[in-house]
């Protein structure tokens, strides 16, 4: 561990190869996260599904990429029967736990998660999967390797995550969703269909969360059963960032980027998924000392 | 009170001779498992759940040999022809599940003669169960070297054991830097191991190996089970310049080292990983998977023959006539087959159907098959074949060690094209 430390130190040029690579996969993760920020925002729900959705999303390019379709062209596709996935996963379960209380949101997506991925494995089968993108990797330098695209990803990541505020601030259905976060009562009495709004914000992570997959798909690899670390690593994000905070998923999903390539090669790659769990705990704990501070003072 | 004695006494009579009854109808089915002229074996098998391809490999394995063998005249017991039969049940690759259907295949089928599952996770399920009940046990699926210490006498197994999957590839590492005039004590070596009984068993044959020639391990990572990145692993290599890279971590590992070998442009002379051709890597990655050195248990080049199948390459070549859908036939297949060749030379030199004379026979089992030799350790597994490494050259898979079967040269140090 030690030594790993210092080669950092010695060789500068490793960091850069580290953030790099944490910048890439953290603008997935920050895309992931905020999906679910919004559907914890808007609609009080945890949805513990949200890694699952990520890896059928992932499937989603790996099928249309397996008969000739560069998965990159696979994205609007994806997105748009990820959209349709989360309107009718909204209809048939979301709905009927809606005004119930956290538990039951918890144990619903739980039981939708572990559904999600027993099925992906009959359909899918269990074997590791990738989507190839075709394309090449860049030198930066004579050590730091980017693979193009790693690029492509941060781009189309960072259009879609434009196209969604913009849709946020200045759609009607963006607005809808916004009122409806503030107050739902008022957002009825103002004639807001607030079902039609839950379960467009639904569809809509959902869609979010198959772009994410995609992404994830091209960059690292799936298979049915690695969701819940997705589900995991947006958990911290959104608890480091909190609700409705934009600027501040992004920042958190790209520290989460670089934390895991410096966990990975400061402790070995077993504890890079560990240190995203530690990382919870932390912010937790800090957190709670933050508030409790907090508290004092309106005492 | 007489008349009580008497009524108790006739209760005992009655449950006595119920007991006899019982007794003799349990006596009765020691020898059922041989129906009429019928040998019936018995495995819990994976068709279903996460084991479930490699799990219907060994099970047309199992057949195939099968069918062989009775096409070829069945198998002589006391003089008689017996033909071979197997009755499977689905494990749903879940070892809880694998032992419950070994109990039910011994206590409910009487089944007297196992033939193993797949993996090494069932084997170990189901091995404390057979052995239980001494009822003897050939697996060709179960490659953990755990299986081998716990003093297990009714378990033998065909394969070879895991820690040699890559010990070999150090070997070859030592006299290459032999031939460019260097010390094998120079080598660096990098790896990166799953935290699981199979890759860890791996992991412990190549450090010992690797102590052998004191060679110097510069990385030694630990690969999570939903491992998805090791890029952080590779860049250590690529500062390390090490001039070995051994990875093992089943499909998932050879995959995801696969694509960010490729994507990081990581130059070491010799890569050796487990699972290559099941983690499909020449297919997913094509050229930049040149020279990665893979581990067989069997290769169809081989120069291994017996009556039943001929050589390796005759097996090859007559399965996929049976079972047009493979294009290649894995080594789980093979090995299956050669599993039951194991029993049929069993039961014709014990020439008995009695399940310790079965187990001794096992035990003194000296033979050749197309599958490679078979001769097995006090322990149960098979001292007799060795691992065979392949490595890809041009996107196939060519024998290079050891050399009494290689079919080409090494290519050292590989060269990575992308």
């Amino acid at each position: 561990m030690l030594d790993n430390l210092s080669l950092l130190v010695d060789a500068p040029v490793l960091n850069a190869q580290l953030l790099l690579d944490g910048l890439f996969i953290g603008a997935t993760f920050a895309l992931a996260a905020y999906g679910m920020a919004l559907v914890w925002g808007v609609m009080n729900i945890k949805n513990l599904a949200q890694g699952d959705f990520v890896i059928l999303g992932g499937y989603i390019a790996v099928s249309l990429s397996s008969v000739g379709l560069n998965p990159v062209l696979a994205l609007p596709i994806a997105v748009v029967i990820m959209f349709a996935f989360g309107w009718i996963t909204y209809k048939l379960i979301i709905s009927r736990i809606i005004d119930r209380d956290l538990f039951t949101s918890l144990l619903a997506t739980f039981g939708l998660a572990i559904v999600m991925a027993q099925a992906m494995n009959l359909i899918f089968g269990a074997d590791v999967q990738t989507a190839e993108s075709g394309m090449d990797t860049l030198l930066l330098g004579d050590f730091v390797t980017v693979n193009e695209i790693k690029i492509v990803s941060l781009v189309i990541a960072a259009v879609l995550a434009t196209i969604v505020i913009v849709f946020m601030k200045r759609s009607r259905m963006g607005q809808a969703i916004r009122a409806t976060a503030q107050d739902v009562r008022a957002a009825r009495v103002m004639g807001i269909d607030t079902d039609r709004v839950y379960a467009f914000t639904f569809a809509l992570n959902s869609a979010i969360c198959g772009a994410a997959g995609v992404l994830i798909s091209m960059i690292w690899v799936i298979q049915p059963y690695f969701g819940i670390t997705h589900t995991i690593r947006s958990l911290v994000i959104v608890t480091a960032a909190g609700l409705g905070n934009l600027p501040g998923v992004i920042m958190a999903g790209f520290g989460l980027g670089f934390a895991e390539q410096y966990a990975g090669f400061v402790f070995g790659a077993e504890f890079q998924q560990a240190t995203v769990v530690g990382l919870l705990v932390l912010i937790l704990i800090v957190r709670q000392i933050q508030q409790a501070r907090h508290r004092q003072v309106v005492q | 009170m007489h008349k009580l004695f008497r009524r108790t006494a006739i209760a005992q009579a009655l449950v006595f001779s119920a007991f006899v009854g019982v007794g003799g109808l349990a006596a009765l089915p020691a020898n059922a498992k041989v129906e009429g002229d019928t040998i019936v074996l018995g495995s819990a098998i994976s068709i279903t759940g996460k084991y479930s391809s490699n799990g219907v490999n060994a099970q047309n394995g199992y057949d195939f040999a099968i069918k062989r063998i009775n096409e070829m005249g069945g198998v002589k017991v006391g003089g008689k022809s017996y033909k071979l039969k197997v009755i499977y049940y689905d494990d749903e690759s879940t070892p809880a599940r694998g032992a419950q259907l070994a109990e039910r295949l011994i206590k409910q089928d009487n089944i007297k003669f196992m033939l193993g599952p797949y993996s090494s996770g069932l084997t170990k399920a189901i091995a404390p169960v057979t052995e239980k009940y001494k009822i003897p046990m050939v697996e060709a699926e179960g490659a953990s070297r755990s299986l081998f210490t716990q003093g297990y006498k009714y378990l033998f197994a065909v394969l070879s054991t895991s820690e040699q999957y890559l010990a070999s590839s150090i070997a070859l590492a030592a006299e290459m830097a032999e031939k460019q005039g260097k010390k094998p004590s120079t080598v660096k070596i990098a790896m990166a191991f799953e935290n699981d009984p199979f890759s860890l068993d791996v992991r412990a044959g190549v450090v010992d190996d690797a102590k052998k020639y004191g060679m110097k391990v510069v990385i030694d990572d630990k690969l999570p089970r939903d491992l998805s990145d090791m890029s952080a692993t590779l860049t250590k290599v690529k500062a390390l310049k090490p001039d070995v890279l051994v990875v093992s971590g089943h499909e998932k590992g050879a995959t995801t080292a696969a694509r960010q070998i490729k994507e990081m442009n990581i130059d070491v002379p010799l890569i050796a990983m487990t699972h290559c051709e099941s983690g499909k890597v020449v297919q997913q990655f094509g050229a930049s998977t040149n020279g990665f050195l893979c581990p067989t248990q069997w290769s169809e080049t081989l120069s291994y023959k017996d009556k039943y199948f001929g050589s390796a390459a005759d097996y090859d070549k007559a399965f996929k006539a049976a079972y047009p859908s493979y294009k290649t036939v894995p080594y789980q297949t093979a090995q299956a087959s050669a599993a039951v060749l194991v029993w049929k030379d069993a039961f014709e030199r014990a020439n008995s159907f009695d399940t310790e004379k079965l187990r001794q026979a096992l035990s003194a089992t000296e033979m050749e098959t197309f599958y490679g030799n078979i001769k097995f350790s006090p322990a149960g597994n098979n001292v007799a074949k060795p691992m065979v490494l392949r490595q890809i050259q041009n996107g196939e898979y060519k024998v290079v060690a050891p050399t009494k079967w290689a079919s080409s040269e090494l290519q050292y140090p590989r060269k990575a094209s992308q």
